[in-house]
């Protein structure tokens, strides 16, 4: 048959999750990758931006444009897009708490372009409700976050009327362990929060309400069980549209579309044989292809060295290059549905709705998600299922090829080269982005920028909605900070539960953990007390489940356990230290900004007497920065590869030893 | 050599301890708990010393108990802020409960306490409850005794109590009762005559309405509001830690409840009377009662112990002695 006359369907949207060091460089990032075929972008913005501190705060230092874009200001929006005609591109922002701000710096620079707002295209994430399960780039309480959400929905929908206000992210969940059932109950009855409380907002008129509806997409996980992934999705897809259609009354089909973006399972790549990564890659993203009704409209991959550290233009090339081999060289896009009819799916699929549909009622009988969030219920879920997950592939029972079975490997050439495989960022650049804030800071019009300010406290103390106030201080030159300042005055600042306090129930013992348990018991024994080890996640990184699965675990066996949750600076770290009397302290960095917090939080101990309590860390740690952390006086260093928590533990319990003098 | 080889000179450590130097604080702390034998004598030094330099101190001792989830920590940390605004200095002793099974715990309640990092007038040790002492942990007291001796004010969360752990009742000054909206436990507990004991009761959460009034005006109206020590009218409050509400008369109260002990001398013998209680109770957990019936008795344990109330803690040191 003629290659012309087969009608293929169009291919999802190709993205590559980017952006680094400065607004300059990942500018040039994008459209290199633009000539390379990727359709749209979606950009990564730094930890600082997200949770909204400026560049030169102290809370940014060694974290300016390390895992993203830093954006200060709208000379960093305007040059991040320079040469990109916003009219025509579609574009996503990872942005969470401080949406409203960088969509705002997008509006005011597509004015600056000539391009009309109301034709702007793209995504802002915009779920805060998963930052304080997941993600951890949330500023506000539960409440006032929920309403600059629905504010920015509001005003999209009047105004920007192809904008998806917010991708409900059910990708984040599977990330911190949920299971299927969990990803599908906690993102539906996240959207119900959102909507219900855009509804109650009273902000769009009823008989507009089905285009808020209408405009609601997704972003969904798809993990290594694909079969029971592309199941997941067709579940997703059926409660959603009768949820649009029962509790929203929207009568347009169209309008009740499961509309969804997706980024493949990254936990559950690996450090150890890094290449096999590519074929879990490729099998995740068939999950979300394969089943036409239910196709992803918009898709990023991982890489291969993603549990190594930061991908190169070449890693991520390979990634894309994965989509358009499916989308373009396979007859994939030529068929209907494969598996509509399919009783084996067909069961599968009810058999997951009717799990999620028990677990969304649990939550209703707490009084939604956002109680049952603030109450720890939906954190601790999630830590429950991540633990068991964690014994199952420490006993075996879960295998990961490479990890705990067929670990023998030839050596590979794929990390031998001189970068060790993974992109370095300029150390210049934090450096280089201070500097230009400063500049900007100088020679802007302060007035404008107090009445911008002005404005904005207004609007939300008074209840205003927060966009158009936002739109203006972008244009008048606010910084990132700014704007985040005046919000954290009005509405306060959050810590969420950590949910590590979850029940023993279900314990697998072992021999082995008997023998830690012995081993912690008689070390404190020897000295005096209980062994205490204080958990520490210092600086802005956001990634708990590490630090989660070494308290949970330490707790079992045996040490009093100190744990206060994500974001803390390196001077509470090392007060509570002190405070709490611990043995040790444990941190946990995976942000990259590892060398600068172990030289301050040392620093800090120093300070107030308490250098001598010993210390070490894991997490995304490239060997050549363990080498320095050691040389710094770190006692050990732990990565994913460490998957036997058991030997982590005896680890620990060694270095308490020999700190104190005991024989090992 | 590693510093911590070594015990502290007791003395030196009792003074800088009263300075609030915090690292002293830590190390105090640190040797209260500390079971070596070595570490038990200068603990007992210590103890003696800031026994001795108490009365000087006007510092209050305060108990926070509760079910578990009402709120006790945030409450804490509500009050650290009024009280920071009133210029007076914290200790906090947060006690959590230890799994049974590895002895292990997870100290959760300073995440909710976490005030101001830089604030050196402020100090939170959390404590497991390593399964004894009725809600508390043997080490509390003795730590206390530290707390009392840097601060204006030394706090003790419970862990959340079941219905007979009512230990912080006997060991502070005050002790303030924190109820859960919406549930019936603490009415049960009144109605079963538990509720007793606590000065101040205060219903959390106000910010939740109806319900919340509901179970204030159901814990009002079960309550017997005379305090059975006389000359106190327990006080049924609302607050909301979340909102900041009710803090600051939470706290006027507590003022009030320590003026009215302190009109009627009651404090010290509070406090006495808690040391005997404390020592009884090591010895019977250590000793068993057949231990205290080889010493005498109890009444006869408490009498020698008044005797020797200048050298308390040595002469509970002796009778260890006696029967190890
Ligand atoms: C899961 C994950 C997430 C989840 C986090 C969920 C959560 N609540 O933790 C989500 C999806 C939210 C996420 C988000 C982001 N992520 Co991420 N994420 C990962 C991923 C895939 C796995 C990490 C993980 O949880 N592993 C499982 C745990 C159990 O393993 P672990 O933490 O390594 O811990 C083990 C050891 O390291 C050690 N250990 C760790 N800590 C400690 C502490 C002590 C005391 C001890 C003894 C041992 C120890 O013991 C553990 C047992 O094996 C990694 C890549 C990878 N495969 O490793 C990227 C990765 C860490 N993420 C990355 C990035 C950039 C981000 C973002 C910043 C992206 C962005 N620009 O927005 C965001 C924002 C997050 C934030 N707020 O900081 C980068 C970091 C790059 C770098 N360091 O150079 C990585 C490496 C991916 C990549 N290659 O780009 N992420
Ligand atoms: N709505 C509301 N929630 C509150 C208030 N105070 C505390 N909470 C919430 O109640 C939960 C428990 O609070 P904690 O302060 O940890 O309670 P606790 O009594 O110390 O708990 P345990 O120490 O575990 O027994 C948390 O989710 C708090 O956010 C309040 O005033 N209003
Ligand atoms: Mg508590």
């Amino acid at each position: 048959m003629n290659q012309e006359t087969v009608k293929r369907d169009r291919p999802w949207l190709m993205r590559t999750y980017s952006g680094h060091s400065s607004a300059k460089a990942s500018n040039e990032l994008y459209r290199v990758n633009l000539s390379k075929g990727q359709t749209g972008l979606s950009v990564a913005f730094d930890l600082p931006t997200q949770t909204g501190y400026d560049s030169d705060h102290p809370l940014a230092r060694g974290e300016v444009g390390k895992v993203g874009v830093p954006i200060d200001h709208i000379g960093d929006m305007e040059a991040l897009f320079d040469q990109i005609p916003l009219g025509q591109m579609n574009t996503s922002m990872t942005i969470n708490a401080t949406a409203p701000w960088l969509l705002a710096l997008y509006v005011a620079v597509a004015e600056r372009q000539g391009v009309d707002p109301a034709q702007l295209q793209g995504t802002t994430q915009n779920d805060v409700l998963k930052e304080y399960l997941s993600r951890g780039t949330y500023i506000f309480p539960p409440e006032p976050s929920v309403r600059l959400t629905t504010d920015l929905i509001a005003y999209t929908v009047e105004n920007i009327p192809k904008w998806n206000p917010t991708n409900i992210c059910s990708y984040h969940l599977q990330e911190a362990g949920a299971t299927p059932t969990q990803e599908l109950a906690y993102a539906l009855s996240t959207a119900i929060a959102i909507l219900d409380a855009v509804k109650a907002s009273g902000q769009i008129p009823q008989e507009r309400f089905q285009d808020v509806v209408g405009r609601i997409s997704f972003f969904v996980n798809a993990g290594i069980r694909f079969v029971e992934e592309t199941c997941k999705l067709r579940a997703f897809n059926r409660m959603w549209d009768a949820m649009a259609e029962q509790r929203y009354g929207v009568a347009d089909p169209k309008k009740r579309r499961f509309r969804y973006g997706v980024q493949v399972n990254s936990l559950g790549l690996t450090e150890s044989q890094p290449e096999n990564n590519v074929q879990r890659i490729v099998l995740e993203m068939l999950a979300v292809t394969l089943s036409k009704n239910t196709r992803a409209r918009a898709i990023q991959l991982p890489a291969w060295n993603e549990a190594l550290g930061l991908p190169r233009p070449w890693d991520q090339q390979w990634a894309l290059r994965m989509q358009q081999v499916l989308a373009l060289e396979t007859d994939l896009l030529e068929y209907g549905d494969l598996l509509d009819g399919s009783p084996v799916i067909e069961a599968k699929v009810q058999e997951l709705i009717a799990g999620a549909e028990a677990e969304m009622a649990r939550v209703a009988d707490q009084g939604g998600m956002v109680q049952a969030i603030e109450s720890g219920y939906v954190k601790r879920e999630l830590v429950q299922s991540h633990t068991l997950r964690m014994r199952n592939i420490e006993s075996g029972e879960l295998k990961i090829v490479g990890v705990n079975c067929f670990e023998q490997t030839a050596e590979s050439p794929l990390t031998a080269g001189t970068d060790s495989g993974i992109m370095k960022v300029d150390v210049q650049a934090e450096h280089d982005q201070i500097a230009g804030l400063q500049a900007f800071r100088a020679a802007r019009d302060q007035q404008a920028v107090d009445k911008a300010l002005m404005q904005l406290q207004e609007a939300a103390a008074g209840g205003g909605n927060i966009m158009p106030s936002s739109i203006e201080c972008a244009r008048a030159g606010v910084t990132t900070g700014e704007w985040s300042e005046v919000l954290r005055e009005v509405f306060g600042e959050y810590r969420a539960p950590t949910g590590i306090d979850i029940s023993m129930a279900g314990q697998t013992d072992s021999a082995a953990m008997d023998a830690v348990r012995a081993q912690v018991r008689s070390t404190g024994e020897e000295l005096g007390r209980p062994l205490r080890l204080l958990i520490g996640k210092p600086g802005l990184d956001g990634h708990s489940n590490g630090a989660e699965q070494i308290a949970v675990k330490g707790r079992d066996a045996g040490f009093e356990i100190v744990y206060e949750g994500i974001r803390l600076t390196p001077a509470q770290i090392a007060r509570a230290a002190q405070e709490e009397g611990v043995h040790l302290i444990g941190l946990s960095v995976l942000s990259g900004s590892h060398l600068e917090l172990v030289e301050d939080i040392h620093a800090e101990l120093e300070k107030i007497g308490a250098g001598a309590i010993p210390l070490v860390i894991g997490g995304i740690i490239p060997e050549d920065d363990a080498r320095k952390l050691k040389a710094q006086g770190v006692q050990a260093v732990f990565t994913p590869k460490d998957v036997d928590m058991n030997a982590i533990m005896t680890t620990m319990v060694g270095v308490i030893r020999s700190a104190n003098g005991l024989e090992a | 050599m590693p510093a911590n080889l070594q015990p502290p000179d007791p003395e030196q450590l009792a003074m800088a301890v009263r300075g609030g130097e915090r690292a002293a604080l830590a190390a105090a702390l640190n040797l209260l708990d500390d079971k070596r034998p070595a570490s038990r004598s200068s603990a007992i030094a210590l103890m003696t010393e800031l026994q001795t330099g108490q009365a000087a101190k006007n510092s209050r001792l305060i108990g926070i108990t509760g079910p578990p989830g009402a709120g006790k920590s945030s409450l804490t940390a509500a009050l650290i802020s009024v009280w920071r605004q009133r210029g007076l200095s914290i200790g906090v002793l947060a006690v959590d409960p230890s799994s049974p099974i590895s002895g292990g715990a997870l100290l959760g309640d300073r995440l909710r306490m976490k005030t101001s990092s830089e604030d050196d007038a402020v100090f939170v040790r959390s404590l497991a409850c390593r399964g004894q002492f009725g809600g508390l942990s043997a080490e509390v007291w003795p730590m206390s005794l530290v707390m009392l001796a840097a601060f204006d004010i030394t706090l003790i969360e419970t862990v959340g109590v079941g219905q007979r752990e009512i230990d912080v009742a006997d060991m502070c000054d005050t002790t303030c009762y924190v109820a859960q909206p919406g549930s019936g436990d603490s009415v049960q507990f009144l109605k079963a005559g538990i509720l007793e004991v606590p000065h101040i009761l205060v219903v959390n959460k106000e910010d939740m309405g109806a319900v919340a009034r509901r179970t204030l005006s159901e814990l009002g109206a079960a309550m017997s509001r005379e305090h059975s020590e006389g000359n106190w009218t327990v006080p049924v409050l609302s607050a909301s830690a979340t909102n900041g509400s009710g803090i600051e008369a939470l706290a006027d109260v507590m003022e009030q409840h320590h003026k009215v002990l302190r009109e009627q001398g009651l404090i010290k013998q509070r406090r006495q009377h808690y040391q005997g209680k404390w020592i009884l109770k090591r010895l019977r957990d250590e000793f068993g009662s057949n231990g205290l019936t080889r010493l005498g008795g109890t009444d006869s344990i408490l009498d020698q112990l008044q005797a020797h109330s200048s050298t308390l803690f040595e002469h509970y040191e002796a009778l260890r002695q006696r029967l190890l």
